[in-house]
């Protein structure tokens, strides 16, 4: 979330879209609801299914599964025809009036640059003009043909009410709905927040989904406001924190790109990641990225890491291709990879296309599970009848399984949606041999680091040199472990303008990420969590819940990354001269000699108004990109069908065979050829979770397993009536990569939809269900879904794909 | 019980007039459907406070689970889909004790003490002086209490008396994360729900109303409803609920039978007089009852 949850109370209007915020965060609806009850604030739920969300909505509209895109460029479209803008806004704090290249073009659902062999782009048309000093050229009057405002109409000016209906089967009348009411938040005093989940992420247009999103929420300067932002709703209670923590094969802690192959050396690696300022007079963070890496370097290997060896960044792998979840198991099926230590993962259930991850861990020469309960991967290799056939005297693969402690059995943090790192005490004491995830891990580098002392082997440094200063070796404390995340200086650290003074002495922990120094002399295992345990003390235990603005901007409760801001891009919650465009829902505030107010300011401290510094200090242009060339397939987003579609064609492209599923999007082979056909699988599947569930756990869990007890499917009354199914019945949900059996929920809440004259049916599949626990079994929901991700961050389409539906 | 003897307003099948000592203000709780949105946290909670559990079903084709209510589910969401004005809406109510000012329940029950009604208005089962004759399901206007299989006995929510004793909220409320739960002196909570049904009607629920059925005296659970002039929208939520003539009857003509009948009972002889004896009023109630199983 760029905002917080006690936050959504400030907003004027909630919409809730990608994603179902009642049902899967329960506990954070209570500010949706409070923003209703005490603001009076309006709630609109866009889904495919009319869920828990909606049922406390004053609007829902529909849409068909994985046309996110059309209908929110349909909303751009409409908020530029209809001049629904935060003009001031969107000519100071956005890209609009740059100029971008000649060479830029986009020709019937494809961007300059693309090779179709390759499935990617080369971006090299898609960035901004330049001048001699090297700075983006611009166009204040926004009128000229290359700027991106022009460019951003011509785009979306395709996306006409009547062709988003036609592909997203949204009545049209639905639609204008919405439109008028997101465009009345144009206005600088009125601000909507935008609840989203996987929802959006789970399509292999993922990240463009909420970059669409991210666009309109720009145009009508509802950034960086109070009630206001992007704000992805995270699922798993600590995944915010393990996503900051970069446990990804791509990136380093902070989210600092990691080396790859690509990096000649350490300076190449340093000069791609340091950018140089676009515009004048910006802040240009990433400017910083030495002092974060070289920190973090300190940080892992202590004075192993120094000047004479370029800190150590030899000894860090060099990704040599894709290392996501799905490149994985695709390593694994082709018989690649020997082990696997699947920690607090239950992939046969979680990745798509169960009989192909089952495959894969049946080629396995073992398999090391670290979980604290019996999850269905760890019995992948056994017989659990129609829910899991397997020959276990066929599947030579070695299973371990090392008992661990559930959340309440242990001492550390979580870090929430919001950004807050919140410290938590154990509770009880962890059942039988179990023991805490860092111990199992702390025990296994131990005796790696002893087989390596003894017997040597390639490349022994990394593990031989990696520092371990923590007391009891084989139980790094919880605490031990935040102060290193956290940051210390490691010699004085001085003042950078008066180089006499020290800020920190030799020992100390550091107050925050400014402190951050690229010679070697501090430590810090995450820099955008510098700070959050400092001489002060760890200040993520706090608990001050004094909110002296009124506004839930809790300072002293916990402690948010960065630098315990809790709404970031918060500049831009003042007009340039630094006076709030809404005095009532103040964040901060140039107070004449510096900025100051409600909220950490998210600006230099004493950054006069006067000299145009830009609020969004992370982009080297200072300035939020409505045209953002970081992404694979484009740098506007643009409607693409799901990889399994019901329709032929992109009714934006149709005759464009290249344009109809994502350009970029990476398919394997073997996966394409068990992609399904409309005519053989007509229904849209769509996965999701339930309030009474949580992921695959609960069901081990009494209360849970009498909440819901049983695996249903959900479809419509019109196609139950097709099927002549009827509520309660048993029926057999297929798709090209296999099957699944369950109960039917026969639903008003799920509307066939009128797509490109087409009618569109959707069944909704619940995901909870497996061999093991105490609720009924039932069968893996991923048996269905297909194995192919988002361009960018390779999240599987598990919202959008093909089935059948019959009585089983 | 947590609740004193002090605090007793009303006891079944008994002629002691209650203590009248302690002044104690009338306790609701209000249930806002149109902030639930029916996560059965206050499910989840019911069964943890009371430490019960009950058996792992079947999925019948609903949300709803479990399906009813039970011996050992006090509380249960209803999932109604309807359609209105062309406008869908998905109503979730959650089903449990009412606890009526005039509980029917109490009215029919022949057992002394099985049944009793705190001066704050709650109306609570006493399980160790039920004898299980289900007279309390006639009774009730809103079909809640259910006999246990286990030990014959009838069971529902208590409103978490033991919790309201010592100054909490009972254990649903406690859970509810959207506040749609609210709890406190039933004036205050008449005075909040009207600021929600202004604010329902301020987006278009005009009928929009707060449910205390005076039929039964009014209730010390109270819905805010979108549609209060048709609470049968709700699953079936009875549009005027009253106490059954049957079990006026039974308290009225067959008093002194009854009185007669339950002495029966302390010795032991059991109810079989009360319903096979020689009393025409209570072989009606009987049947009735008999009906009611059928169903």
């Amino acid at each position: 979330m760029t905002n917080h949850w006690v936050d959504i109370k400030n907003a004027d209007l909630v919409l809730v879209m990608g994603g179902n915020a009642a049902e899967a965060h329960p506990c954070g609806f209570k500010w949706v609801v409070e923003a209703k009850k005490q603001r009076k604030a309006r709630l609109v739920v866009v889904d495919p299914r009319f869920t828990r969300s909606a049922s406390v909505a004053d609007y829902y509209a529909p849409l068909r599964s994985g046309s996110d895109i059309a209908f929110l460029g349909g909303v751009i479209n409409y908020l530029l025809a209809n001049d629904k803008l935060h003009h001031d806004y969107v000519k100071a704090y956005t890209n609009a009036s740059f100029l971008i290249d000649e060479g830029y073009s986009f020709d019937d659902g494809i961007f300059s640059g693309y090779d179709a062999a390759k499935r990617s782009y080369a971006k090299d048309t898609w960035k901004y003009q330049l001048d001699k000093e090297g700075y983006a050229k611009t166009d204040p009057t926004l009128q000229d043909p290359h700027c991106v405002f022009q460019l951003m109409k011509r785009h979306y000016g395709r996306y006409t009410p009547e062709l988003v209906g036609k592909v997203t089967g949204t009545p049209k009348e639905q639609f204008l709905k919405v439109c008028a009411l997101i465009a009345e938040t144009a206005a600088p005093n009125k601000t909507m927040t935008i609840c989203y989940a996987l929802g959006w992420t789970q399509h292999s247009v993922g990240t463009q989904n909420i970059r669409t999103m991210a666009m309109i929420q720009l145009l009508l300067g509802n950034m960086g406001m109070a009630g206001g932002g992007i704000n992805a709703l995270r699922g798993h209670s600590n995944v915010q924190g393990i996503t900051d923590m970069c446990a990804y094969s791509d990136a380093l802690p902070g989210y600092m790109s990691a080396p790859t192959d690509a990096d000649a050396d350490y300076k190449a690696y340093l000069e791609k990641r340091t950018p140089k300022p676009l515009r004048p007079n910006q802040m240009n963070f990433p400017q910083n990225f030495p002092k974060w890496f070289v920190s973090l370097m300190k940080a892992w290997y202590g004075p192993a890491a120094n000047e004479k060896n370029n800190f150590a960044y030899d000894w860090l792998p060099k990704k040599d291709g894709a290392y996501d979840v799905l490149a994985m198991f695709e390593r694994m099926h082709q018989g690649k990879m020997n082990g696997f230590v699947c920690q607090g993962f239950n992939p046969l259930a979680a990745v798509p296309n169960k009989k192909k991850v089952g495959d894969a861990l049946a080629k396995l020469k073992y398999l090391v599970i670290v979980d604290p309960l019996t999850t269905e991967t760890s019995e992948f290799w056994k017989d659990h009848g129609e829910f899991n056939t397997a020959d276990a005297s066929k599947i030579q693969t070695e299973v371990f399984r090392l008992p661990c402690n559930l959340f309440a059995e242990e001492t550390g943090s979580y870090t929430n949606s919001g950004r807050v790192i919140q410290w938590h005490w154990q509770a009880a004491e962890g059942p039988g041999e179990s023991v805490s995830d860092t111990e199992v891990v702390a025990r296994i580098f131990q005796k790696l680091k002893a087989m390596y002392q003894k017997d040597g082997g390639k490349l022994p440094e990394p593990i031989l040199n990696l520092t371990w200063p923590y007391r009891i070796p084989s139980k790094p404390a919880p605490e031990e472990l935040l102060m290193e995340i956290s940051g210390k200086a490691l010699g004085d650290v001085f003042d950078p303008k008066d180089k006499t003074k020290v800020i920190a002495k030799a020992g100390e922990q550091l107050a925050g990420f400014a402190q951050l120094r690229d010679d070697g002399s501090t430590a810090c295992g995450n820099w955008i969590y510098g700070g959050c345990y400092s001489q002060a003390g760890n200040l993520t235990a706090r608990r001050d819940n004094a909110d002296p603005s009124g506004l839930g901007q809790t300072l002293n409760w916990g402690f948010a990354w960065p630098a315990n801001r809790r709404i970031i891009y918060n500049r831009a919650s003042c007009d340039p001269a630094g006076k709030p465009w809404d005095a009532s829902r103040s964040v901060i505030k140039w107070l004449g000699d510096k900025w100051g107010g409600n909220d950490v300011p998210d600006m230099r401290p004493d950054a006069a108004p006067d000299e145009g510094v830009g609020p969004f200090i992370m982009t080297p242009e200072g300035v939020a990109r409505l045209f953002a060339p970081a992404l694979a397939e484009g740098p506007f987003p643009e409607h693409y069908e799901p990889f399994e579609t019901p329709l032929d064609k992109n009714p934006f492209h149709p005759g464009n065979a290249k344009a109809l599923n994502n350009p970029a999007a990476r398919v394997y082979k073997g996966d394409m050829e068990v992609f399904g056909k409309a005519k053989d699988y007509p229904y849209v599947g769509t996965t999701y979770r339930l309030t009474e569930h949580y992921h695959f756990w609960s069901k081990h869990v009494a209360i849970n397993a009498v909440l819901q007890p049983e695996q249903f499917v959900e479809i419509g009354e019109e196609l139950a009536k097709e099927k002549g199914i009827a509520g309660g019945d048993r029926v057999k949900v297929s798709s090209m990569r296999g099957h699944i059996k369950a109960v039917a929920v026969v639903t008003k809440r799920i509307k066939a939809l009128d797509v490109d004259g087409k009618k569109v049916h959707t069944i909704g599949i619940p995901i909870h269900w497996g061999f093991k626990g105490l609720a009924k079994p039932g069968f893996i929901a991923n048996t269905l879904t297909p194995f192919v991700g988002d361009a960018n961050s390779q999240t599987p389409e598990f919202k959008a794909f093909l089935v059948n539906i019959e009585k089983a | 019980m947590a609740l004193q003897s002090l605090d007793i307003a009303q006891r079944s099948a008994t002629t002691t007039p209650a203590p009248s000592v302690r002044q104690t203000s009338e306790v609701a709780k209000l249930i806002d459907v149109s902030a639930c949105i029916g996560c059965k946290a206050c499910q989840a909670a019911c069964m943890e406070w009371n430490d019960i559990r009950d058996e792992i079903g079947s999925n019948v084709g609903a949300y709803d689970n479990p399906a009813d209510l039970s011996a050992r589910s006090w509380t249960v969401m209803r999932y109604a889909e309807v359609e209105e004005n062309g406008r869908l809406e998905w109503l979730i109510r959650k089903d449990g004790c009412m606890h009526c000012a005039d509980p029917g329940c109490l009215k029919a029950c022949p057992a002394p003490g099985a049944i009793v009604q705190y001066a704050n208005g709650i109306v609570d089962f006493h399980e160790e002086n039920c004898i299980g004759c289900g007279y309390c399901i006639t009774g009730c206007p809103f079909n809640v209490p259910r006999i246990s299989k286990q030990d014959g006995k009838a069971y529902k929510c208590t409103l978490c008396s033991d919790r309201v004793a010592v100054g909490q909220a009972p254990a649903c409320v406690k859970s509810c994360p959207t506040g749609a739960l609210q709890f406190g002196a039933k004036e205050q909570m008449k005075d909040y729900a009207e600021h929600r049904v202004a604010d329902l009607k301020s987006r278009g629920f005009e009928k929009a109303g707060l449910y205390d059925p005076p039929g039964v005296g009014g209730t010390h659970v109270m819905y805010v409803l979108h549609h209060a002039d048709r609470p049968e929208l709700y699953r079936g939520l009875p549009s005027d609920p009253s106490i059954s003539a049957m079990v006026h009857l039974w308290k009225g003509v067959a008093k002194p039978l009854a009185t007669v009948a339950l002495a029966a009972v302390a010795l032991g002889s059991l109810f079989h007089y009360v319903t096979r004896g020689p009393n025409e009023v209570s072989k009606e109630l009987e049947d009735e009852l008999e009906k009611e199983e059928g169903q």
